[in-house]
Formats: structure tokens, C-alpha cells, sequence
């Protein structure tokens, strides 16, 4: 395998229902950079069927090229023919790097398709780089040491541990992104990127899978991933009632409220609104995080924050170790009236 | 009908991660656990056995303490157990893993493999599909519920915002949320049986139509080129004051940021 035939920076531009993700932005504002340090340019995957509308919207937020697979049978997302479409693209065109969302079809489909072209993948990375692998060279081994390589770097242990990972030997170099970690560029209206239609062969086999039914969560669920400020509670709140002192003062900021693991196991709060290792990673201006004690798995989903804010009694809460602003004291004396304090300031201001 | 399932044994990040002296992770003092989704997938796998009568192995790829999982497995109803251990095998990314498991299972007769979703050591989710491909079986990640119906499975498969039901043929491979079900404990007859069952222990030249050079550190495509303690992000202020000053204090620092 030559491994400089492979050129150019790939993402994968999910969609769903015909509408794309935030992560494929996400995606192509990292992929820019990378490009940029590499001297190459971006190109979005996009599978799906009757999806050539999309392609605008991705040019818009960088994109130099789109290639779209567009098929009857890639539909609705199945493992299957999305892997073989991907793969036959990989094959076809020959990308050095490969990004994928780290997301419920990502985690999927990154590594079916990396065993299929046979190559490394590196799970949910944090942190993508381009550099030396081994990043110091070895003395005697100079010339060994690979360039423009791809370093990815992510969370291991539950966030315990950190380590950077290269892929120096296989091609295309894929690494899969959890969503919201990454920043998307400004939208540039009118900004067109070249569509390259392909039209690989999907033939169906043994692995295809029937789906009977397609059922969508009820509700419109707005996503904490989306906010600009996050009241996060813990289990310190201490009943699923004593939440709307936490919307009070996420309403009087415009933001809104989410929790810690502990307050989804006790069912106080749905899934959705679960920061953390096993829930979602946010990164919004202000991260408030009350009655929360601070375990790593949920220090992993928010330390991003720009600016956290802790309220807790226990003065030895890990959450204080990370915290910009930590205020020691009972949280249900202290929020109701920052809330107030804030009203007035707003009152104040108009 | 024949059910393997995947376990891996892990450390219990949950229970307090313990570290040592110089701030490395002390992972000798961290308890050893199965990991929890594996341990709902083997929960899944024992209720079609209830139902079905189906003959439930348990996998494990690991050092040889690795067969506590193994034996715990046994001890909650599973029939059998192997253990895949060489020294050859050590340093596996994800692709060696899948590849060396792959190989592991070429040796025995399979309609369902069911493993977690993703391991709380690694969290890659990687290693159950990357299976399926070298096996050449459909998979379903991420399922929320699991029934046999003829020679298919019907699997609820859970998205961010919907699920999928989906019916596949058997043999496939199927990677279960730690969601799926509250798996139930050892039997003190179960923990008997299990002490008294040999366990089958694999090394290297038991892997079917597996090649060298995908095995271990030396095979994986994978590197890791720095491996670090995280570095804790520096405490800001911490302030003890009563409920008014706090409030006072936190609305000083919004405006001095020009947040508010």
C-alpha cells in the first residue's frame, strides 16, 4: 500500500431524515484546520437518498468538495449498505484522514468501515493535531520518524488518563469525534463546494437488516448541548421538585438546566439532559454546577466549560478542583437568591 | 441455539479511582469487575436461554486473572467459558482485539454473539462491530431490547433522538446497553457449579485463520505515541461565605467578566 497516495482530509456528513447534523459542521471546521497544516483540502461524505440538497449547506460551512452516494437503499441509516458506501468512497478516492461523529450511527459505522479498508481507528478523540509520530525521534532512527502524521488524542479510563494516538502505517487515518467538542466556522453564504456524484455497486447480502419500525422520541427535546449557559444539578438537589430552583435562575440567564448522572439514575431527570462520560459532552460559557460533588465521569463531559461556577456544602467536592468560581454553602439559600440578584441587575440595566 | 458472549474484565472506574503516590492511577488497587455492558448482554443471553434452553459461552480475552469474569459468568447460568490468553496477544488495539476474538470464535458453533456496547476501561465501542466485520455477520449496536423470534432476532436499537426495531438473521452479532436489563446475581448453587467447571483456555495457535501480523501490539494499526495522567485544570477561587455574601461576591465577579 502506498500510503502517499492517500491525500486530503474526509468527513463524514451524517444526516438524518435529510437533515444534517451538527457534528458534520463540527467536522469540517476541524477538517479546515488540519487541511491547512497539511496544505490539502476538505471533502464531505454524504450518504443518503435524495440528498443532493444538502450539498449547499456544506460548501456554506467549508467544504471545498462533496462527494454524495445518493441510493434508494441508503434511506434510512442501516449498517450495511452505509458501510459499503463509505468504504467503496475510501477505496475510490483514497482520503489520509477520515473523521467520523462519535455518534449513535458514527460509533457504527466508523468501525465496521475501519475493519472493512482495514486501518486504526481512534474512539471519541478530544484533540486532533497534525505532527511527528514518534513525536521525538528515536536517536539512531531519525529518518524514521514519520511526518504529518495525524495525532489524536482522547480521554481513556473514564477520563482518568489521556493519551495520543497515531496511525503511521494504515490509510486513511480515522478517528471518530463525540459532537459539540469540536467548533463549527461561520456560515458563509453562497460559498460553493464541488459535487462529485459516485454511484457505487450495494449489493445486498447477509448482513442487510430489515427495519420493521421507526420511532421517534415524543416531544421536541431541545439539546444542552446547543446552550449557551447550563444550570447543572446533582444529586445535592436533592428531589426532582427542587429542580425549578435551578430553572429559575437558568430562565432569568436564558439557558437551560441540566444534571449529573446521579439525578438521571434516581429519575428526576430524562437521559437527554445528562452531562458526562456516559451522557453528553458541553462546552457552554457558563456552566453552573450545583449539588454536584464532581466525579471525574461528569468533570469529563463539562471541564471544556468556558467559565464553571460550583455551589456545594461540602467544601471538599472535587467539583471546586475545576471550578473558575466556587461557592461553599447551602444551595438552596444561595440559588434562589442569585436568581433574584440577577433579576435586579437585569431590572437595573434596562 | 448457541449464545457467546463477549466479557471483558475491567477496573471499576465508578466505585473511586484510586492513585498512586506520583498521581499515575493505581490500578492494582482498583477492584476488577465484568464490565457493565457486557454484563447486560450476558443477562440478555441468559433469559433466551431461559426461555429457549440455549446454550450460553461466555469469551474472554485477557490475562489469565481474567477468568473471575469468566467464573462469575458461570456462577449467574452461563454453560460454558474460555479464556483467550497468550502473551503475543498483549497491547491489541481494537482491530487486534476484534481480530484475535474473531479468531477465537471461528472454533465454535454461534447464532447469537452478543457483546457490550463499549468497555468502561477503553469506551471505544469499536470492538463488537469490528467482530462482526471479520466475521462477515450483520450487527445491531446499541440495543435497548432483544427477542428471538424463528430464525431471526428482533432488537429495539436505540439513536440519540429514536429507536430503530430491527429484525436480522441469525447468526448475527449484537452489542447491548448496559440499559437493557438489571442482570441478576450469582446463585449460591450457580457459584458452586462454577468452581467445580474447567474453564477452556486458548492461546495463539488456537485462533482460526488469523495471520500474525493483526495480533498484538506489533499488529495493531494503532500506536500510542504519549500516555498521560490527566492534568487536573487548575482551582479558580473558592469562597466560604454566607448565602448574601456569596450571592455578592459571584455577581462582583459576572460583571468584572462582563457577563452581565
Amino acid at each position: 500500500m502506498g500510503l502517499e497516495e492517500y491525500k486530503g482530509v474526509y468527513i463524514y456528513a451524517q444526516q438524518v431524515d435529510n437533515k444534517l447534523s451538527s457534528i458534520a459542521f463540527e467536522l469540517i471546521g476541524k477538517a479546515k484546520e488540519l487541511a491547512g497544516d497539511l496544505g490539502t483540502d476538505v471533502t464531505a461524505v454524504l450518504l443518503g437518498s435524495n440528498v443532493g440538497g444538502l450539498t449547499d449547506e456544506l460548501g456554506e460551512y467549508g467544504a471545498d468538495k462533496v462527494i454524495v452516494v445518493d441510493d434508494p437503499k441508503l434511506e434510512t441509516y442501516r449498517t450495511e449498505p452505509y458501510a459499503q458506501a463509505l468504504s467503496a468512497v475510501i477505496n475510490e478516492y483514497k482520503p489520509d484522514i477520515m473523521l467520523v461523529g462519535a455518534t449513535a450511527i458514527g460509533r457504527d459505522l466508523g468501525p465496521t468501515v475501519s475493519a472493512r479498508v482495514k486501518t486504526g481507528l481512534t474512539a471519541d478523540c478530544t484533540k486532533l493535531d497534525i505532527g511527528d509520530f514518534p513525536l521525538q525521534p528515536t536517536e539512531g532512527k531519525e529518518d524514521e520518524q514519520k511526518h504529518n502524521q495525524l495525532l489524536m488524542t482522547r480521554p481513556a479510563f473514564g477520563g482518568n488518563t489521556i493519551a495520543t494516538i497515531a496511525c503511521p502505517n494504515n490509510r486513511p487515518q480515522m478517528a471518530t469525534v463525540r459532537p459539540g467538542v469540536m467548533q463549527k466556522l461561520p456560515k458563509e453564504a453562497g460559498r460553493k463546494a464541488e459535487v462529485i456524484e459516485f454511484h457505487p455497486d450495494l449489493p445486498e447480502n447477509n448482513r442487510y437488516v430489515e427495519i420493521m419500525n421507526v420511532v421517534k422520541a415524543v416531544g421536541n427535546v431541545k439539546n444542552i448541548q446547543d446552550a449557551k449557559i447550563l444550570v447543572s444539578g446533582g444529586r445535592g438537589v436533592g428531589s426532582k421538585e427542587n429542580f425549578s430552583i435551578l430553572q429559575d435562575l437558568a430562565d432569568v440567564l436564558g439557558g437551560m438546566v441540566s444534571c449529573s448522572r446521579a439525578v438521571v439514575e434516581n429519575g428526576w431527570m430524562p437521559q437527554d439532559y445528562q452531562v458526562g462520560q456516559t451522557g453528553k459532552t458541553v462546552r457552554p460559557q457558563i456552566y453552573f454546577a450545583i449539588g454536584i460533588s464532581g466525579a471525574i465521569q461528569h468533570v469529563a463531559g463539562m471541564e471544556e466549560s468556558d467559565l464553571i461556577v460550583a455551589i456545594n456544602k461540602d467544601e471538599d467536592a472535587p467539583i471546586f478542583d475545576v471550578a473558575d468560581y466556587g461557592l461553599v454553602g447551602d444551595l438552596n439559600k444561595i440559588v434562589p437568591q442569585l436568581t433574584e440578584a440577577l433579576k435586579a441587575e437585569k431590572e437595573a440595566a434596562k | 441455539m448457541n449464545i457467546v458472549v463477549c466479557i471483558k474484565q475491567v477496573p471499576d472506574t465508578k466505585g473511586g479511582v484510586k492513585f498512586n503516590p506520583d498521581g499515575t492511577l493505581n490500578r492494582a488497587a482498583m477492584l476488577a469487575i465484568m464490565n457493565p455492558d457486557d454484563k447486560a448482554g450476558l443477562e440478555a443471553a441468559l433469559r433466551i436461554k431461559d426461555e429457549t434452553g440455549a446454550k450460553v459461552t461466555v469469551l474472554t480475552m485477557g490475562l489469565p486473572k481474567a477468568d473471575a469474569v469468566l467464573r462469575e459468568a458461570m456462577a449467574m447460568g452461563a454453560d460454558e467459558g474460555i479464556l483467550v490468553t497468550d502473551r503475543v496477544l498483549g497491547g491489541a488495539d481494537t482491530w487486534a482485539t476484534s481480530t484475535t476474538i474473531a479468531g477465537a470464535l471461528r472454533n465454535i458453533p454461534y447464532d447469537i454473539i452478543l457483546t457490550g456496547r463499549q468497555a468502561i476501561d477503553g469506551d471505544t465501542a469499536q470492538v463488537g462491530p469490528q467482530i462482526a466485520e471479520h466475521l462477515g455477520l450483520p450487527v445491531i449496536s446499541y440495543a435497548e431490547e432483544i427477542r428471538v423470534e424463528g430464525d431471526s432476532v428482533i432488537v429495539k436499537r436505540q439513536y440519540e433522538d429514536r429507536y430503530h426495531e430491527i429484525k436480522a438473521k441469525m447468526p448475527c452479532l449484537i452489542t447491548a446497553l448496559s440499559e437493557l436489563n438489571e442482570p441478576r446475581y450469582m446463585t449460591p448453587g450457580g457459584i458452586f457449579d462454577a468452581c467445580d467447571k474447567d474453564i477452556t483456555v486458548w492461546g495463539r495457535a488456537d485462533l482460526k485463520d488469523v495471520d500474525d501480523s493483526n495480533l498484538g501490539l506489533a499488529g495493531s494499526p494503532t500506536k500510542i505515541a504519549k500516555a498521560s495522567d490527566k492534568v487536573a485544570k487548575g482551582a479558580g477561587e473558592k469562597v466560604n461565605l454566607d448565602p448574601a455574601e456569596s450571592v455578592n461576591y459571584l455577581i462582583g465577579k459576572f460583571k468584572e467578566k462582563h457577563i452581565i
